[in-house]
């Protein structure tokens, strides 16, 4: 029964829940998990709290806490100092749990459409106090680029309005007719006005339809919004700040954004700040700041609404603008302007009145009226000193003038003298005081010479225009005469200083020099003709007129060293260097004839210049080769100084030039057969070439020139085409003129060399004369003096004709030894002469044909001697004693036969030269 | 150097190939031989400058330093210092063994178309297309040159120096030689432009190599032509010329590849050597063998005489 009972009761039990899985054996029944361990995890595993800053309560503890028991965990530092560029402003988001934000949480994060891009309708009146704002901002025209940039903005149903024909700014609604008004200016400025007359609502209320046509149907009316923007500063009513725009970019930046707000110049109307309107460029204008240094007027400094700005009466004037009294300032400003200053008296400054008319106009100052006889031209009077001997022409220039009365006794007191005014105040002349005129220092002979001089000079000079005519006429080549007998005269206008005779140009070559100084002594006594008496009657005209010309440039040229004081003062030194030039003394001529020869494969003297050249000492040292100049300082080519703008240089470039070139270079030869003395037979046949050279070159020019043949029907010259002027001692005329010319370096020397030295060839028995010297030590270093611009050559050693040579003296140095007998100077000047050959050995008709002819045979002979040269250069040393021996004789011959002798003498080493050829 | 056998009676003029030097410089502008004819430089376009045994063909050494083309290089006589000069405008001084620049001379105000040392290395003369000709100190620190020859009106193409004498050729169709022991300077005009000169052996005369494609022997002292030889073309480049080695025969460059001998008493053609197709660049003939050095398109090749063994002949 119990069992069955049992059972029973079983079967009557109700079971709740569900049975605990029987345990296991030996299985540990688990304890139950206390209160404070029992926690909630978030989905991802995380702790979850229940409550926290945002859900009610903060609890740091350290359950449901952040981080561990310690509560917050210190952040550790972290230098930002090189992320301080991307350090962000922190949002209440940054402290948030992602769970806050997600869609359950307390601030969800969901896409939502923003309210810019809501399509919900734009609230209008909204955008219009945004308008009006930005009109009245700061900045004006900020919103007016929102509206450009973000055109995004504009709500759906502003699109779809603007779609159906909407604009901005008119109302909602069927179209009206209405008659077209006038336009008002700016609409915005309404928000400042009254309310209006409802009747005159019609002249009034047509500000908003600025945007509108005419004569079509109008929208209708919008609702004038308020402006809303709410006043967020402590400024006065009305007060403008600054204008950035206006403060710095003057008016350029305000017409720049008027484009934009269009309403900005109106608004500052009505503020009264019209100063903008000045123009003024840059600077800070804006109220409240005062005058500043540059505003001219300070009238209107806070720009004060004054009443005298209003109307005080009723009046029935200006039916036309509708206003009636009205009178917000802002439109008689704006519209009201042109009439203003007539009409509107109330408008002006207190204190001030308008005028009644426009201010007359600028008066224009006419220029004062010419007398009638004036001329707009200034003639210079000539100065005159006022002198004792210019008195009578000063008068007679002052009468003509009319400027004076002509009364003799009754000077002008300019025109006296300090003596003139002695005399008439009665004053004793002052004792030892110095003497008025340098003429004082001069000895009464000087004095009277002077006088001649300059008598002589000024009938020269009157003379000489005359006779110049008849004497350019008998030459065809006239065009060079008339140039140097042009300044000719003046030459002889400035010789009055000139010739004292103790210098001499023409030292070389005594006839000349005499002839020089006879000229130039007749010059001063005024005799213009003075020089065809004394020149060489057997001179040719043309020489003549050369030789005339040299005189003058030598007269001139010396003429400050000589004048009559010189013996009062001390010469300078050295002559003035400013305007000369250094240039390489010797300079390679010029090519002409060398292309010649070179076409004729004559090579050799033709085409060989030498010069003078000085190493550098280091550099012979360095070549352990002993220096050749060990006196000298000069490194490279000497240089000597020419006047820079001298004539000459530009009259005869190259034949002067020539010409040292080639003493130059016979004086190196002659250094050169010293040195090596094997090679003097060379150089015999150098110098016939040189001279065939020299003919040659002749020729060409003669081809160029035919005119100078033509004026020279017959000379009877020398050889030397440089000493035409020397007939009377043809035989004395050797190289040895020019080795001289050579030997004087001195620049003045040079410069005469560079005038009067013949351009032809000098035929250089030199090269013999040194030959028979060469065993003797002392040429060598002779010859490298006298090449060496060394001041006093001394030549007489070497003078083999038994010439004396003199030193060739400088324009500054008297003090040479000026031995008597001097060299001629073969003058060669201007275009070149035919070769003139005494005693017709050569005739100087000598066409071309002939002289190609001539040179062929003397290049056959020249290979002849091209074959030669090799065995030669075994047997130089015998041939040149057999050389030099058969010089000696020839040194006794003079210099006119010297070439011939010459020749002969090569003849026997070289076969015929081709020197000889030419002269048969 | 000892010669191997007496010598011939005949000189004899290289006429056989027997070393090929591949420079890989780019253009060979000059290949000189040293003071001794045991070496030889090579001046690249690529800057460098290579020391040779052009007889083994093995290339010893290169020298870096120049800013451009090396356009010139001489050796001294002792074998110790390199100069070279360059389109750079310097003029270097090498040392041979450490291939360093132990001195740069400046002061050139164009290229510098040649290079020279005196006799003793104490000095370098180099000539440049500025028209002048500039000694150089290699003794003293001094920057800036001993001398300057500007007595020409162009370009200086080539120079060479004796014991006492400056030879230069100048594209102003003249050669001048500057004589140190007499101070005096001949300008022998020739008329075009001037390529290369240099002097005999026995120092009489000068060989002038000029645009009109024609060498002419100048007598030394006097200037007179004792020779003219023609045949080649040479009428646009600097190409040198040379005598060879007993002052019987002139050579030169040509620009058509090939490299011509003249006898040089009889002015006649005795050999053309056919080196390459393009322009002969450059020229150099031993001091004392029969022994040609060629520098063309970037090769640089030796020739000898016919007679000679590659193996037995010393070099």
């Amino acid at each position: 029964a119990a069992v069955e009972s049992g059972d029973s009761e079983e079967e009557d039990l109700v079971s709740y829940g569900s049975a605990l899985q029987p345990l296991q054996e030996g299985e540990r029944i688990k304890k139950p998990v206390p209160l404070q361990e029992q926690t909630v995890k978030d989905a991802k595993g995380r702790y979850q709290r229940f409550h926290g800053a945002f859900t009610g309560g903060f609890s740091a503890g350290y359950f449901n806490t952040v981080g561990t028991k310690e509560g917050w965990t210190p952040s550790a530092f972290v230098s930002s100092r090189q992320k301080r560029a991307d350090r962000t402003i922190l949002g209440p988001e940054d402290f948030m749990d992602e769970e806050d934000l997600s869609e359950f949480g307390i601030a969800p994060k969901d896409i939502t459409t923003t309210d810019d891009f809501a399509s919900k309708a734009k609230d209008r009146i909204k955008e219009k106090a945004r308008q009006i704002a930005g009109v009245v901002a700061p900045i004006p025209g900020t919103t007016a680029f929102d509206d450009l940039i973000g055109p995004s903005k504009i709500t759906i149903g502003v699109e779809l309005l603007r779609k159906m024909g909407w604009k901005e700014g008119q109302g909602i609604g069927p179209r009206v007719k209405r008659k077209p008004c006038r336009q008002k200016p700016d609409p915005t400025v309404k928000i400042y006005g009254c309310a209006l007359p409802p009747g005159l609502s019609e002249a009034s209320e047509d500000e908003e339809d600025e945007y509108q046509p005419e004569n079509v149907t109008f929208a209708p009316k919008d609702v004038m919004p308020i402006d809303l923007t709410p006043k967020e500063n402590v400024h006065g009513l009305g007060y403008k700040g600054l204008d950035p725009s206006q403060a710095l970019f003057g008016v350029a930046g305000r017409e720049h954004l008027n484009l934009f707000t269009g309403g900005s110049e109106e608004t500052s109307n009505l503020i009264g700040d019209l100063r903008h309107s000045k123009g003024r460029k840059l600077g800070i204008t804006g109220q409240a700041f005062g005058v500043g240094a540059l505003e001219e007027e300070d009238d209107d400094i806070y720009a004060t609404d004054t009443l005298s700005k209003y109307d005080t009466v009723l009046k029935d004037e200006e039916p036309g603008d509708g206003l009636y009294g009205w009178t917000a300032p802002k439109q008689y400003k704006s519209k009201k302007r042109p009439e203003r200053e007539f009409k509107y008296i109330g408008k002006v400054l207190a204190g001030f009145s308008l005028a009644s008319k426009p201010s007359a106009p600028v008066k224009i100052y006419p220029p004062p009226s010419l007398p009638r006889n004036y001329r707009p031209v200034h003639y210079f009077r000539p100065v005159i000193v006022a002198g004792n001997e210019n008195c009578h022409l000063q008068k007679a220039l002052e009468e003509s003038t009319g400027k004076l009365e002509s009364d003799p006794t009754h000077q002008s007191r300019h025109a006296l003298t300090a003596a003139q005014r002695r005399e008439q105040l009665g004053e004793a002349e002052l004792k030892g005081s110095p003497a008025p005129s340098i003429l004082e220092y001069l000895s009464e002979k000087d004095r009277e010479r002077l006088k001649e001089v300059k008598q002589a000079s000024e009938k020269q000079m009157k003379a000489k225009v005359v006779s110049q005519q008849p004497r350019n006429s008998r030459f065809q080549s006239a065009s060079p005469e008339d140039a140097t007998h042009k300044w000719q005269m003046q030459l002889e206008a400035q010789l009055v200083n000139a010739g004292s005779s103790d210098f001499k140009p023409f030292a070389k070559n005594p006839e000349k020099q005499k002839r020089y100084e006879n000229f130039v002594k007749s010059l001063k006594q005024g005799e213009k003709d003075a020089l065809e008496r004394f020149l060489d009657p057997t001179m040719t005209a043309w020489e003549r007129g050369r030789e005339h010309e040299e005189f003058f440039r030598a007269a001139i040229f010396y003429r400050s060293s000589n004048s009559t004081l010189s013996s009062r003062f001390t010469r300078a030194k050295y002559e003035d260097d400013v305007d000369k030039v250094e240039v390489p003394r010797d300079q390679e001529n010029d090519i002409d004839d060398k292309e010649t020869a070179v076409k004729m494969k004559m090579f050799g003297k033709l085409t060989r210049d030498n010069f003078e050249w000085h190493p550098d000492k280091l550099l012979c040292k360095r070549f352990n080769v002993r220096d050749p100049y060990p006196d000298s300082s000069v490194v490279g080519l000497p240089k000597v100084k020419r006047d820079k703008y001298s004539v000459f240089n530009f009259l005869t470039v190259t034949e002067p030039t020539t010409s040292v070139t080639q003493a130059t270079s016979e004086k190196i030869q002659e250094s050169n057969s010293l040195n090596k003395p094997k090679k003097s037979s060379r150089w015999d046949v150098s110098d016939k070439e040189q001279e065939k050279k020299d003919s040659i070159s002749e020729f060409i020019s003669l081809a160029r020139s035919k005119a100078d043949v033509q004026q020279q029907p017959a000379v009877p010259a020398t050889e030397e085409c440089g000493t035409v002027t020397t007939e009377t001692l043809p035989t004395v005329v050797t190289d040895e003129d020019k080795n001289q010319e050579e030997e004087s370096g001195r620049p003045p020397m040079d410069l005469f060399k560079a005038i009067f030295v013949s351009s032809s060839d000098e035929k250089s028995s030199s090269s013999e004369e040194e030959s028979d010297e060469e065993q003797q030590p002392t040429t060598s270093e002779r010859a490298s003096e006298t090449t060496k611009q060394v001041d006093v050559p001394d030549r007489s050693s070497s003078n083999i004709q038994g010439k004396s040579v003199t030193a060739t003296t400088d324009a500054g140095n008297s003090s040479l030894p000026t031995s008597k007998q001097e060299l001629d100077v073969p003058e060669e000047f201007g275009p070149k002469l035919p070769p003139a050959f005494s005693s017709g050995r050569f005739c100087k008709h000598l066409d071309r044909k002939e002289k190609h002819r001539k040179i062929r045979e003397r290049h056959k002979t020249k290979k002849e001697h091209k074959h030669k040269k090799e065995k030669k250069k075994k047997h130089k040393k015998q041939k040149n004693k057999g050389k030099h021996k058969n010089k000696k004789p020839e040194k006794d011959s003079s210099s006119d036969t010297t070439d011939s002798s010459d020749s002969l003498s090569d003849m026997d080493t070289t076969g015929l030269s081709p020197k000889e050829l030419l002269r048969r | 150097m000892a010669f191997p056998r007496p010598r011939p009676a005949r000189a004899e003029l290289p006429r056989q190939r027997v070393q090929s030097l591949q420079c890989g410089q780019g253009a060979v502008r000059a290949a000189r031989f040293n003071a001794d004819g045991n070496y030889c430089l090579t001046c690249g376009s690529d800057k460098t400058l290579k020391l040779w045994n052009p007889h083994k063909g093995t290339a010893l050494r290169t020298y870096q330093g120049h800013g451009y083309e090396v356009l010139d290089a001489a050796g001294s006589f002792d074998n110790s210092q390199i100069c070279s000069g360059g389109a750079d405008k310097a003029v270097a001084l090498w040392d041979v063994t450490t291939g360093q620049v132990v001195r740069k001379y400046r002061g050139h105000a164009g290229k510098v178309n040649c290079v020279q040392f005196n006799q003793e290395a104490t000095v370098i003369v180099s000539g440049s297309i500025d028209s002048t000709v500039r000694c150089w100190d290699c003794r003293s620190r001094r920057p800036d040159p001993i001398q300057v020859l500007d007595e020409a009106k162009d370009g200086i193409s080539s120079v060479k120096l004796s014991a006492h004498e400056i030879l230069t050729g100048s594209v102003d169709g003249r050669v001048r030689r500057y004589d140190l022991r007499t101070g005096q300077l001949c300008s022998d005009y020739i008329g075009s432009p001037i390529t290369s000169v240099c002097f005999s052996k026995d120092g009489q005369c000068v060989l002038a190599a000029s645009l009109d494609s024609t060498l002419r022997l100048l007598d030394k002292d006097t200037g007179e032509l004792l020779g003219e030889y023609t045949g080649h073309r040479s009428t646009t480049y600097r190409l040198d010329c040379v005598l060879n080695e007993q002052d019987t025969h002139v050579g030169c460059a040509s620009e058509d590849g090939h490299v011509y001998f003249w006898d040089l008493l009889e002015g006649s053609l005795a050999l053309s050597l056919p080196v390459g197709q393009g322009v002969v660049q450059s020229l150099a003939f031993h001091p004392s063998l029969p022994c040609l050095l060629v520098a063309t398109q970037g090769q640089v090749t030796l020739w000898r005489e016919d007679t000679f063994q590659p193996e037995g002949d010393p070099g």
